[in-house]
């Protein structure tokens, strides 16, 4: 599990996140939605210590967070173009190798497992700059399963997918979640999506969160009309909730 | 089950590495044998076996042309080696660290800063000991005022990274020349040495450099994983449990050292820095693993080749060995500038 407890982050003397508090259970996927510039992603890196911030977060009660524990992924991730593929899966191992160190044999293992998790090992000596969009995504993702972290920050991991690959990766990292029994936490923006898969949402804005619970509580149109104007609709069917935009009579 | 997938991946290869000692042997005979007296290659390759313990053999030399080959020529070879070694090895890991591949000793203002130390130390006739430590501590100001200058003008830039070095080196130069012009009696003696050279009479500088070279030889070598995992950016780099900012600068300082020791026994020789490991880069991959061991071998090799081409060009006179490294590191300073895509 993960939690957060009273966290704040200020930047230059400006509130920009908090006070927030969630705790997201073993094995859970919360996704965290809210217009640009909510704090969605300040929240993220506040886990992995990349911004200063009063507060808890943790895992545990006990010691601090290090890349064991948590694996990270930001919403562009840097990918050297001629590195390869097995190449930068590996980096994944990095917390578990000494500074001066090399990668052993459960290194290499665990990173041959996350490529053949998510079906890489034919294009494992690629150069990164020549994957499409979906090979790229699930590189990442394979590179966060090599860290063996039993908890997995994403932020935006759908960004430039288009809705097919979109669907795919979150596929992914749903199965992922069920047989490694992860946590997931994800920043999301497609609302739709987000309904389908996560099983819990918080709705933030202005560094606060408004609103948190399951997908067919939290997407409603009266919650999510002050932040996203007051075009948006919500239909309801058996598949849950879907979000879409209206139009403005003129 | 280890297999296929990460088998191929960027490590080091001994069959590379043997072929850089077998290059770098042949360097270093060719570097003992060319030079103004001549020096017979089969007799000068005998005289050195016979000077192993517990071997004789018949080598036909004179006693002079041994002096010459043990007194002169082997320890010029060697220092070439270890200046050109350090050089190389230094760029690459600047390279790595600010993610910049025109960083170099020489662009980042770090060897114009070394040489203003070495100058203060030369013109107050201090001790000799005092030139490598002076050295040093005018290439750690300089890089870090090319840093910090860099990154406040245009954060990481490639070019305000690189103007700023122009600026830092310029500063540094003009306060040496003032240095020199108000001791007229050692300029002549200063400005030989400002220009690069590796020329050397027993073993004195070689002992200087070795530990230089060692130390900062074994702290690069050591970090090259973790540069590696610095190419992601430092926020990732961070998340993957690296301290980035630890490695940078005991990098940087490793660098700088090894930069300063090079300085302070053979001037100023610039572009070996970048010529090296860009050569390498391109004939064997992007990683810091393969990079930066190999342009220490390769360091070597250039520096051996270019002393030799100093020598020759002009024989019996010398040029300046700083003059025939820009000779052929200004064009592919261009080069690179055209060909590398650097995210602004």
């Amino acid at each position: 599990m993960i939690g957060w407890d009273a966290v704040e982050v200020f930047y230059a003397g400006r509130r920009a996140l908090g006070p927030v508090s969630l705790a997201v259970g073993d094995g859970d996927w919360v996704g965290l939605i809210g217009p640009n510039g909510a704090g969605k992603s300040t929240m993220l890196k506040t886990a992995v210590g990349l911004v200063e911030h009063t507060g808890v977060v943790g895992l545990r009660e006990e010691g601090p967070i290090a890349g064991h524990d948590i694996a990270w992924m930001p919403q562009r991730p840097a990918m050297p173009e001629q590195m390869g593929v097995a190449d930068y899966v590996m980096l994944g191992r990095s917390p578990h190798i000494g500074y001066l160190g090399r990668e052993g044999r459960r290194d290499r293992e665990a990173v041959e497992a996350a490529l053949a998790k998510l079906d890489l090992v034919d294009i494992a000596h690629r150069p990164l700059g020549t994957l499409s969009g979906g090979e790229a995504q699930r590189a990442v993702l394979a590179r966060a399963l090599a860290q063996g972290a039993p908890v997995l920050l994403l932020d935006e991991p759908t960004a430039n997918l288009d809705i097919g690959h979109a669907i795919e990766v979150l596929e992914v990292i749903d199965e992922l979640r069920l047989s490694e029994r992860l946590t997931v936490v994800t920043a999301i923006h497609d609302l739709t999506l987000a309904g389908r898969f996560c099983q819990r949402l918080a709705l933030l804005a202005d560094g606060v969160i408004m609103a948190e619970g399951a997908p067919s509580r939290v997407l409603v149109e009266e919650i999510l009309r002050p932040h996203y104007g007051d075009s948006v609709r919500v239909i309801r069917d058996a598949e849950g909730p879907t979000v879409v935009p209206g139009r403005r009579r003129h | 089950m280890t297999t296929a997938a990460t088998a191929k991946s960027a490590r080091l290869r001994w069959h590379q590495v043997a072929i850089g000692l077998v290059v770098l042997l042949l360097a270093a005979g060719v570097g003992l044998t060319v030079g103004a007296a001549p020096i017979p290659a089969g007799g000068a390759l005998m005289a050195l076996v016979d000077g192993l313990p517990l071997i004789e053999v018949g080598h036909g030399l004179d006693r002079i042309q041994l002096r010459i080959l043990y007194e002169i020529r082997f320890p010029r070879v060697v220092l070439g080696g270890l200046v050109g070694s350090v050089l190389a090895i230094s760029g690459a890991a600047y390279q790595g660290v600010f993610k910049n591949p025109l960083a170099d000793p020489y662009l980042l203002g770090v060897a114009a800063g070394a040489g203003l130390g070495a100058t203060a130390a030369l013109g107050s006739g201090a001790e000799p000991w005092t030139v490598a430590p002076l050295a040093f501590a005018g290439g750690l100001a300089a890089v870090f005022v090319t840093y910090s200058l860099g990154r406040s003008v245009g954060g990481r830039t490639t070019t305000s990274l690189i103007l700023a070095g122009v600026a830092v080196a310029a500063f540094a130069t003009a306060v040496q020349t003032y240095l020199l012009q108000r001791r007229v009696d050692t300029l002549r003696e200063v400005y030989s040495w400002i220009l690069g050279r590796l020329t050397t009479v027993g073993w004195d500088e070689v002992w200087t450099m070795a530990p230089y070279t060692a130390v900062a030889g074994l702290v690069l070598l050591g970090a090259r994983r973790l540069l590696d995992v610095l190419s992601v950016g430092d926020d990732e780099a961070r998340a993957l449990g690296v301290k980035v900012d630890r490695v940078r600068i005991l990098v940087v300082l490793a660098a700088t050292l090894a930069t300063a020791a090079a300085v302070s026994v053979s001037g100023l020789i610039g572009f070996v820095g970048i010529i090296v490991p860009h050569i390498i880069r391109l004939a064997f991959g992007w990683s810091y693993r393969v990079i930066l061991p190999l342009s220490m071998i390769f360091g070597a090799v250039f520096m051996m080749s270019a002393d030799v081409v100093a020598r020759t060009l002009l024989s019996p006179a010398e040029l300046p060995i700083g003059v025939v490294t820009a000779f052929l590191g200004a064009p592919f300073f261009v080069l690179v500038l055209r060909t590398s895509r650097v995210p602004r």
